[in-house]
């Protein structure tokens, strides 16, 4: 056998050995591969050859995930699971110093104040045309309800905004088909507006909340109005596309309207509904004034990119509307049985809602639908909401035999691919026929799945992406705590393939994927310094200085390869609070510094990438000289940069002094 | 049987170490050919002067010293180039003065815009790094406008030096 898998040993003796673990491996490898193909995949040399993208290759998709409880965004490349960047969002981060620099805090601030750690779900890229276009990712907080937009040209956070009269936003933040609105909705209804009333008022007092907000061009948000809907749980949303783009779909559960023991109380009804909110007429009513305003206190942070500094908006009120007030605003529309997700195919006609409690799925056509409505085709209503005759608006169901459904995405090629909770598997079904063509396993318990492009008008059918909840006996044991992870599948044949598992961070509750070729041409290197002007900027080392203001003490300070300038400084006394104001002078690509000073204990670190200021908050708690230096290896004399602060006693006479170097 | 068996492993082994060692210096040949620019970079034995370094300056054209320009270029090394080098003695990167009478001019405005691949490659570049504890020159992204601005500035120095 010749010895192609390793490649230069150094010596004569290593090649034998690796030659006999190369064996070993190989037969290792065609065990796993039996055991694997049992399983429904390929062997494991031609699954290998498909994910592998050799060292100095790009992927050819950005995967973004959504963190969960983590709060954050993880970018990963595919085919090859590689993790890029964790993009923070709704947590603080300490690689980067998100949430601890004072330009950041802002970004985590809202109603209830500084809050350090949230639950993000579902990531969803801006679109043109109904088609993923790369300006924007907004995701949502779930816990505290916020959605947050992040720039495609820098991976960072700009905006994120507070969801007033919300609770559990999860239903959210998906677009429409121009990015003109991302929506926003309610899982846990509450009292609206929140007053201290009885539980067991649900049924009088509880409401659910639909909020859209508006997306201006520069990508701004604005929340534009609220619909004020029965006191169900709503629990996903998608946009219509094509000829339903007007309109918005919200699965419901919790019809029953229960507040106590869900798991039971919540699944009794055989239907609960799909809630269809057509958003023009929505506008039109606002437009025509037929709108209530609303108390709510809400923040909308936004990141200004000039400044590189985050300011807090704080709004009062909020338009609402009142579906009996609003003919053709809302229909419902009964769907099997507590049904989770709701996913569009490409040509906006067909609307699968995923029933969690049922094994069919039950698809829904947007034509039907309209003829419905036109022939007043109602079986009753719901708070002055007319619903909609099952039969009239069902195109068709899938009997799946399978159990649990509870995402669907598609491809480019006229199919739909379902995730079973329960019984742990992928299920490919053709539109149309609502015939299942193929069924694989996944390791274990999926949530949602991912196609690029998969909830748009434009798929990108060659990979899907299950998010998969259980991993245990999947990877190396960590303690009781186990990642979570992804699956990826070759789905480009009849069959779908499974070609890989890689561990996620946090809980991959959604994903999205966009060709790199759209991504990477925009991508920013660096931050210019020409046109930085947060107002603690500091362009030459001839401006570095350190200011006293009072008790306060300002340091605009510089780092270049490498050194700081000022690097010495004196007549910091106890009861100062000093303000790193750092500048990253440098102008290539990847050329970062970091910033860490003894005894932070409220903020951490920074990290500044070229051509940024961020800063730091320090508070000195002793007497004595402190050490701070860079936390990037940033050159060959990485290890010089570094620089002390003298921190006297409040009666020594210590005059203010900094410098760098003997000049 | 045995030493037949060692001699046969000892072989394969040995054409192995051989063929892997001979396919990286064709890798280092390739690299070297495709990535080198026209500008010569071999000056080990010649003039300094004659090295014009590696980057898009190709040639320049000097004339009398064009005072406006030269300003330009104070203002851009006052803001740009202080963070590392002084005019009179050496800082962070080597002292400045009478550097246009030492290296070529399209060598000084290479090494500012392209001073990556300048200190991997071009030899002076190389020894200045040594002599600099190995403090890099940073590339700082400068338009060739700039680059050519900074050269008048140091030239309208060397030129009043010269003539005192």
């Amino acid at each position: 056998m010749k010895p192609i898998i390793f490649s230069r040993p150094m010596t004569q003796v290593i090649p034998m050995l690796a030659g006999i673990i190369a064996m070993a491996g190989l037969l290792l490898a065609s065990c796993q591969a039996r055991r694997s193909s049992e399983a429904g995949a390929i062997n494991a040399q031609e699954a290998a050859q498909r994910v592998y993208v050799a060292p100095g290759k790009y992927d050819e998709f950005y995967a973004f995930m959504s963190g969960g409880y983590s709060g954050q965004v993880s970018v990963y490349g595919l085919p090859s699971g590689r993790l890029f960047k964790i993009i923070p969002v709704f947590s603080q981060n300490p690689e980067n110093g998100y949430g601890y620099s004072e330009e950041t805090k802002p970004l985590l601030m809202t109603s209830y104040g500084f809050i350090p750690w949230d639950d993000a779900h579902h990531p969803e890229l801006s679109q043109t045309n109904g088609v993923p276009d790369g300006r924007w990712l907004f995701i949502n907080a779930n816990n505290t309800p916020r959605v947050a937009r992040i720039d495609l040209k820098t991976f960072e956070t700009v905006e994120t905004i507070e969801i007033p009269n919300s609770a559990g936003n999860h239903s959210s933040p998906f677009v429409t088909e121009n990015t003109e609105y991302v929506v926003a909705g309610t899982r846990f209804s509450v009292p609206t507006p929140q007053q201290d009333v009885p539980i067991d008022s649900y049924k009088k007092n509880f409401k659910g909340v639909l909020s859209f907000i508006k997306v201006e061009p520069s990508g701004d948000m604005d929340l534009a109005f609220q619909v004020i809907m029965p006191g169900f749980d709503y629990d996903l949303a998608h946009a219509g596309k094509g000829k339903s783009k007007d309109w918005v779909f919200f699965t419901c559960y919790n019809s029953e309207e229960a507040h106590t023991l869900l798991e039971v109380n919540a699944s009794q009804k055989d239907k609960d509904f799909v809630a269809a909110i057509n958003w023009k007429k929505a506008e039109a009513y606002i437009q025509q004034g037929k709108y209530h305003q609303m108390p709510g206190t809400y923040y909308d942070n936004r990141f200004d990119t000039s400044t590189q500094t985050a300011r807090s908006f704080v709004h009062k009120g909020v338009k609402v509307l009142i579906p009996a007030e609003c003919p053709g605003l809302v229909y419902l529309i009964p769907a099997p049985k507590s049904p989770h997700g709701v996913d569009v195919d490409p040509s906006g006609n067909y609307i699968v809602a995923n029933g969690k409690l049922n094994a069919d799925l039950s698809v829904f056509s947007f034509d039907k639908m309209q003829q419905a409505i036109q022939q007043k085709q109602f079986d009753g209503e719901v708070n002055g909401i007319p619903v909609l005759k099952f039969d009239a608006t069902l195109a068709g169901i899938v009997k799946s035999g399978g159990l649990g459904p509870l995402h669907t995405e598609f491809d480019d090629k006229g199919n739909a691919y379902t995730t079973f909770f329960i019984s742990s598997e992928v299920v490919k079904w053709k539109l149309g026929t609502w015939q299942v063509e193929d069924r694989q396993p996944t390791f274990y318990s999926p949530g949602h799945l991912m196609i690029p492009g998969g909830d748009s008008r434009k798929p990108w059918g060659k990979y899907l992406v299950a998010l998969n909840k259980i991993t245990k006996d999947r990877y190396l044991p960590t303690g009781p705590e186990l990642c979570q992870s992804a699956q990826l599948f070759d789905i480009s044949g009849d069959k779908m393939k499974l070609l890989l598992d890689f561990p996620t961070v946090g809980e991959p509750h959604y994903a999205q994927a966009i060709p790199a070729s759209i991504l990477m041409p925009q991508s920013d290197k660096i931050y210019s310094l020409a046109n930085n002007r947060n107002p603690y900027v500091t362009k030459t080392e001839k401006e570095a200085r350190v200011v006293r203001n009072g008790r306060r003490i300002d340091v605009y300070m510089t780092e270049i390869r490498s050194h700081f300038v000022p690097d010495n400084i004196e007549g910091i006394h106890l009861g100062d609070t000093v303000y790193f104001h750092l500048t990253n002078l440098e102008q290539d690509w990847d050329a970062a510094h970091g910033f860490a000073v003894e005894g932070n204990r409220d903020n951490a670190e920074l990290l500044l990438m070229p051509g940024q200021t961020k800063t730091l908050k320090w508070v000195p708690q002793r007497v004595g000289v402190f050490p701070f230096y860079c936390t990037d290896f940033c050159s060959a004399l990485h290890q010089e940069m570094q620089g002390y602060i003298r921190v006297s006693a409040p009666a020594e006479q210590v005059a203010l002094s900094w410098s760098t170097g003997k000049e | 049987m045995k030493k037949r068996l060692n001699t046969l492993l000892f072989l394969i082994a040995a054409f192995w170490f051989v063929g892997c060692h001979s396919s990286s210096t064709s890798e280092q040949q390739a690299a070297a050919s495709t990535e080198t620019p026209s500008a010569s970079a071999s000056t080990s034995t010649a003039n300094p002067l004659d090295d014009k370094g590696i980057g898009p300056v190709q040639s320049v054209q000097l004339g009398p010293i064009q005072s406006e320009l030269a300003k330009k270029g104070e203002a851009i090394f006052n803001e740009k180039c202080t963070a590392c080098h002084r005019i009179e003695s050496r800082y962070i990167g080597p002292a400045l003065k009478g550097v246009t009478k030492r290296l070529a001019p399209e060598w000084i405005m290479n090494m500012i815009l392209n001073p990556d691949v300048m200190i991997q490659q071009d030899p002076i570049a190389k020894q200045l790094v040594n002599e600099s504890n190995g403090a890099v020159m940073a590339n700082l992204h400068l338009s060739e406008d700039d680059a050519r601005a900074l050269l008048e500035y140091l030239r309208s120095i060397d030129d009043s030096s010269s003539s005192r």
